[in-house]
């Protein structure tokens, strides 16, 4: 019996590096979304350029499931040296639709799947005399192909062709036709649609589809960045493009042409981090985008943004370590590394949005809170939110909302005579005052060193000077705890005796599979990490909750670490649960682990609640 | 050297610039170099050279890495922001900074450790971008805060003080910086204050990256015989293309120089520089012509100093990225942010 679904499936197109499916497969996805239908789609693309495997996994959720599944229930095989695997992960009673121009062996099938071949290249041979459209068109029949197999209506797909292609009019009638031909194909030979297939709904609502990377550098031109210095490393480099792009629309001065940013492409990280420094030491609210190896290159400079107190944001995309690790695969394997950051005693603020709505914000909020506590401030995304469409909330902005500069003294305040100490806490927050280069004439210069200085930036070794600066330090990163976004809480509608924390990318697959264990009978209470340093309600959850999770994609469970670190919980008290195999984390997976470690608890908690 | 503060009283009679402030006003704190150190002279033209320009001293920013020449920056323009970074990334440092305040002047001070080892990717970049700075390489051949360990300008078969003779080649940071497109590129001698201040004053006045590689002599690890950056051997082996003057405004030059001894370079902002040439082939403005009299001096076993190179027409990096004319630093969220409306059409654009 082939697989029945309306609303509720996972479609993976195989496809070779280079061939275009890229903006057919995504035109696939936006149609589903545009019939009200949640969509989440992920790259998974190997380190490679061309000619090489790539796939695209759509998963179609009614539901509104946003995470990774597993499984796959339809397969678009248009790789040849992928078929066996992809043919062996396909679900049974799954279908696969493949090219058929060229004879298959029967061998190279599965009897428990529903077959679907359709000559596509011999198709397009006969229509394209040019080899480069073949090959683009032959995506586009796909889908039409596809849009007549799983009901999804034409003129959704006719509406965002015309769209994408606004401007460039004249590709708008080919790509259309090449879609009608698959379709009409499809509809004549074979019978539409499938088990599976798509029913209008109402269920996106007003949320958008963007990449987390493309949020994130949104959110740093409305924060407004002005200094972007970067070296492309994956999965990180598409923020800084986007931040270009963005930059060439929204940055330009009406009257001269000129630009109101600077973006350098450095040599390496090393000066990527150095340029945003050295800009922020400036007065500038200045980024770099990187991922782990880049990290890994710029310890010394945050070393140097914490001790000598300079304002600088990093967005880090993380993506597999250690080392180079799996450069094209998901993790969140760079908390460690980030919060304690450099050599020395140091300790770094740290946010962690869900999504590419809390990469806009965060990423805007970043700026705002480099220069509140003159530090370094990291975003960390990851492959799977910043290279993947998301489906999420529409961004805001307060048109009220004005950037928080932090404490800088004016040249007034020093003609006026204002005790000048760059590292004098005057407020008891921890936080000092700073000037900028240039303010006034004869007040307010002082050296800027990494090594110990007195409170009035003065060289000094002395350690009641060392001693005084460092636990100020530590006072600074306490007043941070009130700045960075708080945690959410979700609780089920009965108390639970299991509380989970998760952040992240993790986010859409602990929903799902919270979902799919209230109704095994596991209740659990669920906590967001949004920020670091953590604040009072994470040790709350903890105390409150018989047996406390900590569900994050890395191995060594760093979040967990840092819980126990910073909030001197027992270990014992936190169960780690963990994914890293590269792949983004899945409910499936979620819930059967919550379900092993937790069951005899949550269980027992059950019977004494009911009796 | 000393830790006595320096007195600030001074001579009624002490000369004003333009601005009214006299030499000590571009002074710093005392050094704690060794004494004779060349670095303390550097300083010294560094302080002359804006003395006599004229230069606001809180409209610089002192820029430098890690070593002996990375802590000079203390010891003069203490009306300045200073910033000491880390170990051979002043050059990524002072773009930043430049980047976020095209209005003020940059001067990078660095060692040959600093920029020639650790730091060579930095200052090859820093260069090829056109930053808008003074770049100054403060050059003894060896790594002075931890005793005397070669560099890589130390001279091939130049000794150190325990007598090992350096088997590596050189780096000739003046060839680099010509080769990656620096706009003015000169070398000098610490010794030699009357070459250096106005070299260092074309420097400021020249929109660019201008460097200058400057001998300085380390007295207590690299001043003994068989060194090649000793004082006696860089007197006995100079040789100078020009000596210069460095006019600023619209002065009237009076020419006192015999017709093909003299050049006047233009400077952006109106000045210029007036040379005396003391080699006849050099042309000043060709590069080719730089590089060769640095390869030619070499073979004969002589360090060429003088202006080598500039370009009268110069950009820098601001040019080249289009940025708007006033400091990035000063706009504020009214210059910087889209604004409600563009965002709500953004969010109809991703639905």
């Amino acid at each position: 019996m082939p697989i029945e679904s309306i609303n509720e499936f996972v479609v993976r197109f195989a496809n070779v590096n280079g061939s275009g499916s890229a903006s057919a497969n995504q035109l696939f996805a936006r149609c589903v979304m545009r019939m009200g239908v949640p969509v989440a789609p992920r790259n998974i693309f190997p380190s490679n350029i061309q000619g090489l495997p790539t796939w695209y996994e759509v998963r179609i959720s009614g539901e509104g499931h946003l995470g990774a599944r597993g499984g796959t229930d339809l397969l678009v095989a248009m790789n040849p040296q992928t078929w066996q695997d992809d043919i062996a992960a396909l679900e049974p009673d799954g279908y696969l639709f493949y090219d058929s121009s060229r004879p298959i062996p029967k061998v190279q099938f599965r009897d428990d799947i529903n077959i679907i071949g359709m000559p596509l290249t011999e198709i397009c041979n006969a229509r394209y005399k040019e080899p480069r459209l073949r090959q683009l068109f032959k995506n586009i029949i796909y889908v039409g192909a596809l849009a007549a197999l799983l009901d999804i209506e034409l003129t959704v797909a006719e509406q965002l062709i015309s769209e994408q292609f606004k401007g460039k009019d004249k590709l708008i009638a080919p790509n259309i036709e090449a879609l009608r031909v698959g379709h009409a194909y499809a509809k004549e030979h074979f019978a539409c649609p499938l088990g599976i297939r798509v029913e209008r709904a109402d269920n996106v609502g007003d949320r958008i589809f963007i990449e987390g990377n493309d949020a994130a550098a949104l959110g740093a031109v409305y924060g407004g960045a002005t200094v972007c210095a970067w070296y492309p490393i994956t999965p990180s480099t598409s923020l800084a493009e986007s931040f270009m792009a963005y930059c060439k629309r929204l940055r330009a001065d009406k009257a001269t042409g000129k630009t109101k940013v600077a973006i350098v492409q450095a040599e390496d990280e090393l000066a990527s981090i150095g340029m945003v420094v050295g800009a922020g030491w400036n007065g500038a609210r200045a980024f770099t985008a990187t991922s782990g190896p880049g990290i890994s290159l710029m310890q010394e400079f945050i070393g140097l943004s914490y001790f000598a107190e300079i304002p600088a944001v990093i967005f880090d995309v993380q993506r597999g370590g250690p080392s180079t690790g799996i450069p094209t695969r998901t993790q969140q394997a760079d908390i460690l590394s980030c919060a304690y950051a450099s050599h020395g005693d140091t300790k770094h603020v740290l946010l962690l949005p869900e999504d590419p709505h809390e990469a806009f914000e965060f990423g805007a909020l970043a700026f705002d809170l480099a220069e509140r506590l003159q530090t370094t401030i990291f975003v960390m995304l990851d492959l799977d939110i910043g290279s993947n469409h998301r489906l999420c909330k529409p961004f805001t902005w307060d048109s009220e909302r004005s950037y928080d500069r932090g404490k800088i003294m004016t040249a007034e305040q020093l003609e006026a005579g204002e005790t000048f100490g760059r590292y004098l806490d005057v407020d008891g927050d921890g936080v000092p005052y700073r000037t900028l280069p240039a303010t006034h004439p004869r007040r307010g210069a002082y050296f800027t060193r990494g090594t110990t200085k007195d409170r009035f930036a003065r060289y000094s070794e002395e350690g009641p000077d060392y001693i005084e600066n460092m636990e100020r330090l530590l006072r600074k990163f306490d007043t941070a705890k009130s700045l960075v976004p708080p945690p959410v809480e979700t609780r089920g509608p009965r108390q639970a005796s299991v509380g989970v924390i998760y952040y992240g990318s993790t986010s859409p697959a602990m929903h799902e599979a919270a979902d799919l264990l209230r109704r095994d009978g596991i209740d659990l209470d669920l906590l967001r990490v949004r920020g670091f340093p953590f604040c009072g309600a994470v040790l709350d959850f903890i105390e409150a909750h018989e047996h406390v999770l900590v569900v994050e994609q890395n191995r060594d469970g760093q979040l967990r670490t840092l819980i126990q670190v910073e909030c001197g919980v027992d270990p014992a008290r936190l169960t780690p649960i963990l994914h890293y195999d590269g792949n983004p984390i899945t409910a499936r997976f979620i819930r059967a682990a919550i379900d092993r470690a937790v069951r005899p608890v949550a269980q027992g908690h059950r019977e004494k609640v009911d009796s | 050297m000393s830790y006595l503060a320096k007195p600030k009283f001074h001579h009624p009679a002490i000369p004003v610039n333009e601005l009214g402030f006299t030499h000590r006003d571009y002074e710093g704190a005392i050094s704690t170099l060794c004494a004779g150190c060349g670095h303390d002279s550097i300083s010294a033209a560094i302080i002359h050279a804006c003395f006599e320009l004229s230069i606001p001293p809180h409209r610089v920013a002192k820029l430098s890495g890690i070593g002996c020449s990375s802590k000079t920056p203390t010891y003069f323009l203490g009306q300045s922001h200073g910033f000491n970074t880390v170990h051979g990334r002043m050059p990524s440092v002072l773009t930043g900074a430049n980047l976020a305040n095209r209005e003020l002047t940059y001067l990078g001070v660095s060692g040959d450790g600093d920029s020639a080892s650790i730091g060579i990717g930095q200052f090859v970049h820093a260069i090829r971008r056109g930053v808008n700075m003074v770049y100054i390489v403060e050059n003894n051949g060896v790594y002075g805060l931890t005793k005397g360990q070669f560099s890589a300008t130390a001279d091939q078969g130049s000794k150190s003080k325990k007598g090992v003779a350096n088997a590596d080649s050189p780096i000739d940071m003046v060839a680099m910086a010509l080769q990656l497109g620096a706009t003015y590129v000169g070398r000098s001698f610490s010794g030699d204050k009357a070459q250096l201040v106005p070299l260092i004053k074309g420097a400021f006045e020249h929109r660019g990256a201008a460097f200058i590689d400057c001998i300085s002599p380390c007295v207590a690890f690299n001043n003994h015989a068989g060194s090649t950056k000793s004082f006696d051997y860089v007197r006995a082996h100079n040789a100078a293309l020009n000596t210069l003057d460095v006019i600023t405004g619209r002065a009237p030059i009076t020419a006192d120089y015999e017709p093909g001894e003299s050049r006047t370079v233009r400077l952006h902002d109106g000045g210029s520089i007036r040379l005396r040439k003391l080699d006849a082939s050099h042309d000043v403005t060709d590069r080719a012509t730089a590089l060769s009299a640095i390869h030619r001096h070499n073979a004969a076993g002589e360090i060429v100093t003088g202006l080598l190179y500039c370009e009268e027409d110069s950009h820098d990096l601001h040019d080249r990225l289009g940025t708007v004319d006033g400091p990035l630093n000063r706009l504020g969220a009214a210059e910087l942010c889209p604004g409600v409306e563009i965002l709500e059409r953004i969010n109809a654009s991703l639905r």
